[in-house]
């Protein structure tokens, strides 16, 4: 029988990764790859409390609205990740240490 | 129930294993590969979670829309990505190794302590209404009452999030374009 707990400790362990690679990644993309994965660990917690939920549907709606926030934010992270490097001409955040032109 | 539980911890282990390769490979086109198949074993784990049409929405907007646009933004800007990989001075955001890794694993321990000590006694809501009876059950048409109750009771989030999309779309339209008058 799964319950809540195995869900909640599967997401806590992606969520735990996607923590490492957003702290231990030299690279803007891997770093949006990691904000995923912790969205990705935030909708499966969504939706295993929202089986809970027959009356409201809250859970698997707001994981719905997770899912489209994390597409807009990856839309416009990634048109200033492509900025950046237009500027810059790199993509390591340690070498983005300026505002000025 | 058997060969459900196996199913979860296939999708489950496939997920987790795939995530710790991903960070830990130098390729980042590999790495935006592996993506997929996290991205796969997590719709996977909601089909578990009897959230049918989350996980369509997950392959269609993950790996359709999102893991696109990343393959593409690394193309785009693939040029100093082998240069970034050999060098390590000037930190600044980044932490070293293995302060992120001491970091992430004092938070899932954290989590998962929390999480079993919590599950002992579950919050009063989830109790109710497993005495009551209303869980989602397998045989439910979750789509059918997903639309109705975007339709009436959640009418008013489901419009704020379809005009911040638009917003935030046109937003990236507008910052990703070519500058000619420069």
């Amino acid at each position: 029988m799964i319950t809540l707990t195995h869900f909640l400790v599967v997401s806590a362990c992606i969520f735990c990764i996607g923590l490492y690679a957003v702290l231990a990644k030299r690279n803007t993309i891997m770093i949006l790859v990691g904000i995923e994965l912790m969205i990705n660990a935030a909708i499966l917690n969504f939706v295993a409390f929202g089986k809970y939920d027959k009356v409201n549907y809250g859970g698997q709606v707001f994981a719905l609205f997770a899912i489209v926030l994390a597409a807009a934010a990856v839309a416009v992270g990634l048109a200033i990740i492509l900025n950046v490097y237009r500027h810059f001409k790199t993509i390591n955040p340690e070498n983005i240490h300026e505002l000025k032109d | 129930m058997m060969i459900e539980s196996l199913l979860f911890y296939a999708f489950a282990s496939m997920a987790i294993v795939s995530a710790l390769l991903l960070v830990n490979i130098r390729n980042t086109a590999r790495a935006l590969f592996l993506l997929f198949i996290v991205l796969f074993a997590m719709a996977g784990l909601y089909l578990f979670a009897l959230a049918d049409f989350i996980a369509i929405t997950q392959i269609l907007v993950y790996v359709g829309g999102v893991l696109i646009l990343l393959i593409f933004a690394f193309m785009l800007s693939n040029k100093e990505l082998l240069n970034d990989l050999q060098s390590t001075s000037k930190r600044f955001i980044s932490l070293p190794n293995w302060q992120a890794l001491a970091l992430a694993v004092a938070f899932l321990g954290v989590m998962v302590y929390s999480y079993i000590s919590w599950s002992q006694h579950m919050p009063q809501w989830i109790t109710q209404s497993e005495a009551k009876g209303t869980v989602i059950l397998p045989t439910d048409n979750n789509i059918k009452v997903l639309g109705f109750k975007f339709m009436t009771q959640y009418v008013l989030p489901f419009e704020i999030i379809s005009v911040f999309l638009m917003m935030a779309l046109m937003g990236a339209a507008h910052l990703s374009r070519k500058e000619n008058n420069e």
